[in-house]
């Protein structure tokens, strides 16, 4: 394995742009997760050659080829499975997943659950825009029930999935969503994801302008946008709204919507815990539409996969020592021909 | 044990002997079949084995699809098949005997288990009459044992196991009485038995004793008056292992792995019949093997070009299904240029096809069943132990050419087992591995070209992250040349589909010409590959001996086919390729060479025969 020392040479954001010519469409929200992927990478305290992107296909799969570290655009859905055999191959890496919620969740559904679960050292950035982009505008697995669209003319009637959700549920042990419109937010959460040890996932509400230009109306004026979302920290209280007037309480199992004042006070509110063993909060909080959170969901710590391999080849080079060809040959029944 | 020394004055000597063991799935067949090979193999015989055995993990007791086989020959000759068909039947109930009757030798031996000759269980394998009495067996020489009775008695003063527990060891009883026939020792079954029931001394007892009361029931019983002896073969002078063609290639792989310096990754999804080699690799942690059960194996597929990526000796091993499941991501593998193995243990198919049983059809797959123009080096092992040999030529020829390499491994010869003799690890040669060095400094100033070509193989460098100053992306779209880039210019794509097709071909420069058995100018050639090897070439073997015009070449390397190889085919007056598909490899080399090559296909998902083969010649021969 090559290993390089760290330069102590400070990298800035323009060593992260490659030389290839950017070809989303004008306006799109990948342009501005890009911009802010780039400033993130020189703080993540990994040299630039080893990080790698990999991705699948779509138009958020191009990712890779913008950024002037190692990468692969690789086949529909399976940029997991590529990034897993990566980092069990080198484990010093910093691998980042690219992918949609065509790409992940529908062709490649299996391979996302199958990587969180197994918490391998991967960043799993989900661009969510609710519709299939480069095949030019058919509904996806987290379109709306009733989305007109060229492939479901009448209205779609599949349920859609929820992204972090179906990720809690499968174990994952990093789970945050950030949203493209708010640069400082999505800085934060990637720089965080990076830091985390396992798999990382991460779901970017993302604006495909030509396709589905007002799924994200809701969160994109600035004046009143905070009224529609939930921003979590660890310890504190729910709290949300323009005038941060209203919280989030439970009543029962069903978190419910209240105006702070006549009686309610910050004492009453749900506190979050990102750090809870128990993804019970964390599911419910997925699953809250109005307002939708941001933020880190949950952050708990668990053996990467990558370590587990490897701590099996260190556990079994201690009892049997590192193996020997000769050995291994004759670990049989064995006879002599003379 | 010194009963077992004494000399028996009607002890028969033989060049060779075919046994089969045949029962219920639950019945043991398996092992006890193998502890009779490894006895043998220990004494010194040449041995080659065939497990035959359901897809069913236990299909109900008695009934003809429950049946499992194990069929071994020993001899003291030089042997390359498991023998054509048994001549000594060990059948177990009656569904065993219905199975396979049709096989045996005429005037073979048949030792039947009578206790199971029940009215019940003689209804389930559908005998109306009851074939020990009737005459069905007439020709051939019964030997009528009530095992399982006399297996009960033999055991009655063990307490601690119940009825049922005993009737376990039956199977042992069996293996004792065969023992005693072909005048085998007893050590190393009862050593086998103690290390794998370590820490349960009543089961120890129970097998030991039942095998050693096997034993002594032939050699007090007259029924069992004939018994005979197979000397050892003069095999070449060495330390010898028995290896199945499974655990061959996994050990090729590991050796491979050490002399490239490399982990080896080990990606894959459990499929029968390749499951064994990642059961064989998982227990190797401790040279760095990083085996990974993926979720499918689509999965598999992918963390394999993702560790070759990384720089690891990456290998996926599967079945036809996760073959055509994998080849979207192996024709990735194909446009990254990066070297894997991909391991293909063929089955009966198509679709699940014969799981247990073996076909050599997935050829065609191999070479053309992926979208694009999309060549891939093929090699094919020819027995057992040569998986070991094909399992490092793969890795060696994918490094060399930074490509994927498919070896077509076949069920039979997973399973099968033969004599290896262990070689000498230094006399296997490192296999060179080139990564370009890090560019601290450069970066911009001087571009890494990540296509640019070896000019004698045409393979790119195989660059892997980590290294400063090449970070290059790559991925599945059509590139320039040199650097990669996406590129869906007609002049770059015609040269990267001529510069790939070209690499491939150009491994013809290292591997070895093809060698010819038999009378240079002979009328017949026949050309065979995979696991048929054995049979083909014991009846060219025997042919030749009888001056018949007839010779044999049988093909290790399938793309790109050894140069020599279209002047061999045009010597010859016929050339007839025998082979367990419909024809494919005929097909390949018609369309390869344009020559008149006939097929003569097996559909049978069973090896051939030599009889078969033998036939065949003679049937060609009289045409002349």
């Amino acid at each position: 394995m090559t290993t390089v020392p760290l330069e102590t040479v400070t990298l800035n954001r323009k060593d992260f742009v490659s030389d290839q010519e950017v070809r989303w469409c004008p306006g799109c929200g990948d342009y501005s997760i890009l911009a802010q992927m780039q400033k993130v990478m020189p703080e993540i305290g990994y040299p630039k050659e080893n990080i790698v992107f990999i991705s699948g296909i779509g138009c958020s799969s191009r990712f890779p080829y913008y950024m002037n570290t190692y990468g692969i655009h690789s086949i529909h859905g399976r940029a997991p499975t590529l990034a897993t055999g990566l980092a069990v191959a080198n484990p010093a890496l910093s691998v980042w997943v690219i992918t949609g919620d065509g790409d992940g969740l529908s062709i490649g559904g299996n391979h996302l659950i199958h990587a969180c679960r197994r918490n391998i050292d991967l960043n799993i950035i989900l661009f969510n825009n609710r519709v299939y982009g480069l095949t030019k505008g058919q509904y996806s697995p987290t379109s709306r029930v009733g989305m007109k669209t060229k492939s479901s003319p009448m209205g779609s009637i599949d349920r859609p999935l929820e992204p972090l959700a179906l990720a809690l549920s499968a174990e994952a042990s990093f789970v945050a969503r950030s949203i493209d419109n708010n640069p400082n937010h999505l800085v934060d959460i990637l720089t965080q994801a990076a830091a985390h040890k396992g798999t990382s996932f991460v779901e970017v509400y993302q604006n495909c302008l030509i396709f589905n230009k007002d799924e994200w109306n809701d969160f994109s004026d600035r004046k009143s946008r905070d009224d529609h979302l939930l921003y979590l920290e660890h310890g504190q209280p729910m709290i949300f709204g323009v005038n941060r007037d209203k919280g989030i309480r439970l009543r029962g199992l069903e978190p419910v919507v209240v105006e702070l004042g006549n009686g309610i006070s910050e004492s009453d509110l749900l506190v979050h815990d990102a750090f809870a063993n128990s993804t019970t909060l964390a599911y419910i909080l997925s699953r809250l539409e109005h307002p939708s959170v941001l933020g880190i969901l949950r952050d708990v710590e668990r053996l990467s996969y990558a370590d587990g391999v490897l701590g099996q080849v260190k556990e079994a080079r201690a009892k049997k020592g590192p193996g020997d060809l000769a050995t291994l040959y004759l670990d049989s029944d064995i006879w002599e021909v003379k | 044990m010194s009963i077992i020394e004494e000399k028996d004055p009607s002890l028969k000597e033989l060049d060779s002997i075919v046994i089969r063991f045949a029962g219920d799935s639950g019945d043991g067949m398996q092992l006890t079949g193998t502890q009779f090979t490894n006895t043998s193999a220990i004494l010194g015989n040449d041995i080659s084995t065939f497990p035959d055995f359901p897809a069913e993990i236990r299909a109900p007791a008695g009934t003809m699809a429950g049946v499992s086989g194990f069929q071994v020959m020993f001899s003291r000759q030089d042997i390359l098949t498991p023998g054509d068909s048994p001549d000594v039947l060990v059948a177990m109930n009656p569904a065993a005997l219905k199975k396979n009757l049709p096989d045996l030798e005429t005037g073979g031996i048949i030792i039947v288990n009578t206790d199971s000759f029940t009215k019940s269980n003689l209804a389930k394998a559908k005998y109306l009459s009851n074939p020990l009495e009737d005459g069905t067996l007439e020709g051939h020489k019964v030997l009528p044992v009530p095992l399982t009775s006399l297996n009960r008695e033999a055991l009655k003063d063990i307490d601690a196991l119940s009825t049922k527990e005993k009737d376990r060891s039956q199977n042992l009883f069996a293996l004792g009485i065969s023992f005693w026939i072909f005048d085998r020792p007893l050590e190393t079954t009862c050593e086998w038995i103690e290390k794998k029931f370590a820490g349960r001394p009543e089961i120890i007892e129970a097998n030991q004793k039942a095998l050693r009361m096997g034993y002594y029931f032939g050699e007090n019983t007259e029924i069992f008056r004939q018994r005979y002896r197979i000397s050892p073969a003069s095999l070449p002078e060495g330390t010898y292992r028995k290896v199945t063609g499974n655990e061959a290639t996994a050990l090729g792989l590991v050796t491979a792995a050490v002399k490239a310096g490399k982990p080896l990754f080990y990606g894959s999804y459990p499929i029968t019949p390749a499951s064994d080699i990642l059961h064989f690799l998982a227990k190797l942690r401790h040279f760095d093997v990083r085996t990974v059960q993926a979720e499918d194996e689509i999965a598999a597929m992918g963390t394999v070009i993702g560790a070759a990526f990384g720089g690891n000796l990456a290998v996926t091993g599967t079945s036809g299904p996760g073959i055509a499941l994998k080849s979207e991501a192996m024709n990735l593998a194909l446009v990254l240029e990066l070297p894997m193995v991909i391991v293909n243990v063929q089955r009966g198919g198509p679709s699940t096809g014969l799981p247990t049983k073996t076909e050599q059809a997935d050829l065609l797959q191999a070479m053309f069943g992926r979208n694009g123009e999309s060549p891939i080096p093929i090699l094919a092992p020819q027995s057992p132990t040569d998986c070991f040999d094909i399992a490092i030529e793969a890795a060696r020829l994918a490094i060399r050419a930074m490509s994927p390499v498919i070896i077509l491994s076949e069920g039979y010869l997973a399973n099968s087992s033969e004599p290896w003799k262990i070689p000498d690890v230094e006399s296997i040669a490192p296999i060179v591995v080139h990564h370009p060095a890090a560019r601290i400094g450069t970066n911009g100033e001087e571009p890494f070209l990540p296509y640019q070509r070896d000019p004698e193989t045409l393979a790119r460098p195989w660059a892997i992250p980590g290294t400063a100053g090449l970070e290059y992306r790559v991925g599945g779209l059509g590139k320039a040349p040199l650097t990669g880039n996406v590129s869906y210019e007609s002049k770059h794509h015609e040269q990267m589909i001529n510069d790939r097709a070209e690499k491939v071909a150009r491994l013809a420069d290292v591997i070895p010409e093809q060698d010819v058995y038999g009378p240079e100018n002979a009328d017949l050639l026949l050309v065979s590959w995979g696991g048929s090897f054995g049979a083909v070439r014991s009846a060219v073997i025997r042919a030749v001996r009888e001056d018949k015009s007839v010779a044999h070449a049988h093909l290790r390397y399938l793309n790109p086919f050894p140069r020599n190889l279209e002047e061999i085919l045009k010597r010859h007056k016929r050339v007839v390729v025998p082979e367990l598909n419909n024809g494919q490899l005929a097909f390949l080399l018609r369309g390869t060479f344009a020559l008149d090559i006939e097929s003569y296909p097996k559909l049978h998902a069973r090896p051939f025969r030599i009889n078969e083969i033998s036939n065949k010649i003679d049937e060609i021969l009289a045409q002349q």
